[in-house]
């Protein structure tokens, strides 16, 4: 019993950083926790699901085509909303509140345009087989979220590490300034960090959807707690510590719903969210400094 | 009374309750940003108030003038657990930790159902929050900010909104402003959600989430946080602004959202853009 829960913790956990990922890419990088980001995720469900109803794409053509449209979406609200902000070196307080005050506008919208109620995906969209061995039961959704979830971050951290691109999102990182100054296109590589975070949240947004296969505007909105404790607890900006974080807080939600009771698992999440401020605000792997004043 | 005043108040009765309480709301948020913070939170701290007000009046029967200073209580102990840690740190952590308070409290006051009466919400409180009593701690919150605003503290939150580290090496106290100023806006959010609870008989829990959350900052956004007056003519105009728009009701919220995106980027100071004037 145990390692099925473990493992039904792992595929919970996988989901949570599937959509923490792009969430803390964005910080990482612009230094805005940018809470449209809820919103591409909404995008990334409803474009595959339309795709999947109107034309009866599979899986394999409407994650990809929904992740784009996600990042293309990403990429224009972001353009909108924070250029401005950006030139003037507003901070993030201003940027914070800009896009809460989007997120609003844009979820709203979305929900007097489509309406709230809950859509499913199309029956045999995915294959209902499950894989059983030693007792332990893996659907192909489930293995299909964990391995995006590995493949993502494998994905990303290459990306990021070992190619032009990457070094040029690193240094805009460091320091925008400077960056700029080195002859790096800051304003190109903004577009492509959007695109990317965009990218993702979509990506997340197809996978759990099917996942919990209940689509409806505000999905993006009830997964935000969870994105803000896995933000926190792996370290604002930090790719692997957003993995790890999201695994770490499946499982214990997943136990704690097992061996305590399921209401507790609601508080999980912002529990540790709250102990980790109090005793370690950098995050599992962050380094010591954090405030930027 | 003269018989029109009297008609207008039976009309309008809901929407004047609604007016003043939002304005108290608009102070609590003014209360944090004056110091430019931002705490998100003021939508679980006005739930926080209203549940607490309400199950100590329906479950236990105290008395309202006991009732309402617990329900500001309750709000400003969790202020100190969530604020304690985020205040040494940048802005965005206490944003985030409030955002997040808001959305746990909403689940938990489902699942509680016992105590909380779950997604039904409470119903049947009792109507004990005068217009009296509403305005009138509404006027008593308005004069008394503006009195803190022209004393030496005013000064100390102007400096630390304009520049946080320039404020500190001045001498001014940020971890004791921060917090005090947090733990106040949880007060009086919480003691405008127990008049709400007490004026509308009917609290659930999907009135504090997100939409409540970013309704409340657009007050303050809209109206500018120049002077405590400021807050709250925000608070009023969109307050009144879904009665007098009526045919735009589903888009209330798209026109919230706009009204923060506007504000933020044209609109810095708000429409009351006038600063306190201060002795020199």
């Amino acid at each position: 019993m145990l390692s099925q829960q473990l493992v039904n913790g792992l595929v919970l956990g996988s989901t949570y950083a599937l959509f923490a990922l792009g969430f803390t890419l964005i910080f990482g990088v612009l230094r805005v926790i940018n809470l449209t980001y809820g919103f591409y995720f909404s995008v990334g469900a409803f474009v595959a699901l339309w795709l999947a109803r109107s034309f009866g794409a599979s899986i394999w053509i409407a994650l990809p085509l929904g992740s784009l449209a996600a990042g293309l979406v990403a990429v224009v609200v972001d353009g909108v909303l924070l250029t401005r902000l950006r030139r003037t070196k507003a901070g993030e307080l201003p940027s914070l509140m800009v896009t809460l005050g989007a997120v609003l506008a844009l979820y709203s919208l979305m929900a007097a345009l489509i309406g709230t109620d809950i859509q499913r995906f199309p029956f045999g969209f995915v294959g209902s087989t499950a894989l059983e061995f030693a007792g332990i039961r893996v659907s192909l959704v489930q293995m299909l979220i964990v391995g995006t979830a590995f493949v993502l971050v494998a994905v990303l951290f290459l990306l990021l590490q070992h190619t032009r691109l990457g070094l040029m999102i690193r240094a805009l990182a460091e320091n925008e300034d400077a960056a700029r100054l080195m002859g790096i296109n800051v304003d190109a590589t903004v577009v492509a960090v959007s695109f990317l975070s965009g990218l993702l949240g979509g990506a997340a947004g197809v996978l759990i959807g099917l996942n919990f296969n209940a689509i409806q505007p505000f999905m993006g909105e009830a997964m935000m707690l969870r994105g803000f404790a896995v933000i926190i607890i792996g370290g604002l900006g930090d790719i692997r510590g957003a993995l790890v974080a999201g695994i770490l807080l499946g499982v214990l939600e997943v136990l704690t719903a097992g061996y305590l009771s399921s209401n507790a698992k609601e508080a999980v999440g912002f529990t540790i969210l709250v102990l980790t401020l109090w005793f370690r605000p950098v995050g599992l792997f962050g380094r010591a400094q954090v405030k930027r004043a | 009374m003269a018989e029109w005043l009297d008609d207008f108040l039976f009309t309008y009765e809901t929407l004047i309750h609604a007016l003043g309480i939002h304005g108290l709301l608009a102070l609590s948020m003014y209360c944090v940003m004056a110091l430019g913070q931002l705490s998100l939170g003021q939508a679980a701290f006005m739930g926080l108030g209203a549940y607490t007000g309400a199950l100590l009046t329906l479950k236990l029967g105290l008395p309202f003038w006991l009732v309402l200073p617990i329900s500001a209580l309750v709000p400003a102990l969790v202020a100190l657990i969530i604020g304690g840690p985020t205040l040494r740190l940048s802005g965005v952590y206490l944003a985030i930790a409030t955002i997040a308070l808001g959305e746990v409290l909403r689940v938990l006051y489902i699942n509680a159902e016992s105590l909380t009466g779950g997604a039904l919400g409470l119903s049947g409180i009792p109507q004990k929050a005068s217009l009296g009593l509403v305005y009138g701690l509404l006027a008593l919150c308005i004069a008394g900010f503006w009195a803190i605003g022209r004393s030496k503290i005013g000064r100390a939150m102007e400096a630390m909104r304009e520049d946080e580290m320039a404020a500190g090496v001045m001498g001014v106290n940020l971890p004791l402003y921060k917090l005090g100023a947090l733990v106040a806006s949880a007060m009086l959010a919480g003691l405008a959600g127990s008049l709400a609870a007490h004026s509308n008989s009917f609290i659930g829990p999907n009135e504090y989430g997100f939409e409540t959350a970013v309704t409340i900052l657009s007050f303050a956004l809209l109206g500018g946080i120049g002077t405590p007056i400021a807050p709250v003519v925000g608070a009023v105009v969109l307050t009144a602004l879904p009665e007098v728009l009526r045919p735009l009701a589903d888009f209330r919220l798209v026109i919230n959202g706009l009204i923060i995106v506007l504000a933020v980027l044209f609109l810095p100071r708000g429409i009351v853009p006038f600063r306190l004037r201060r002795a020199p």
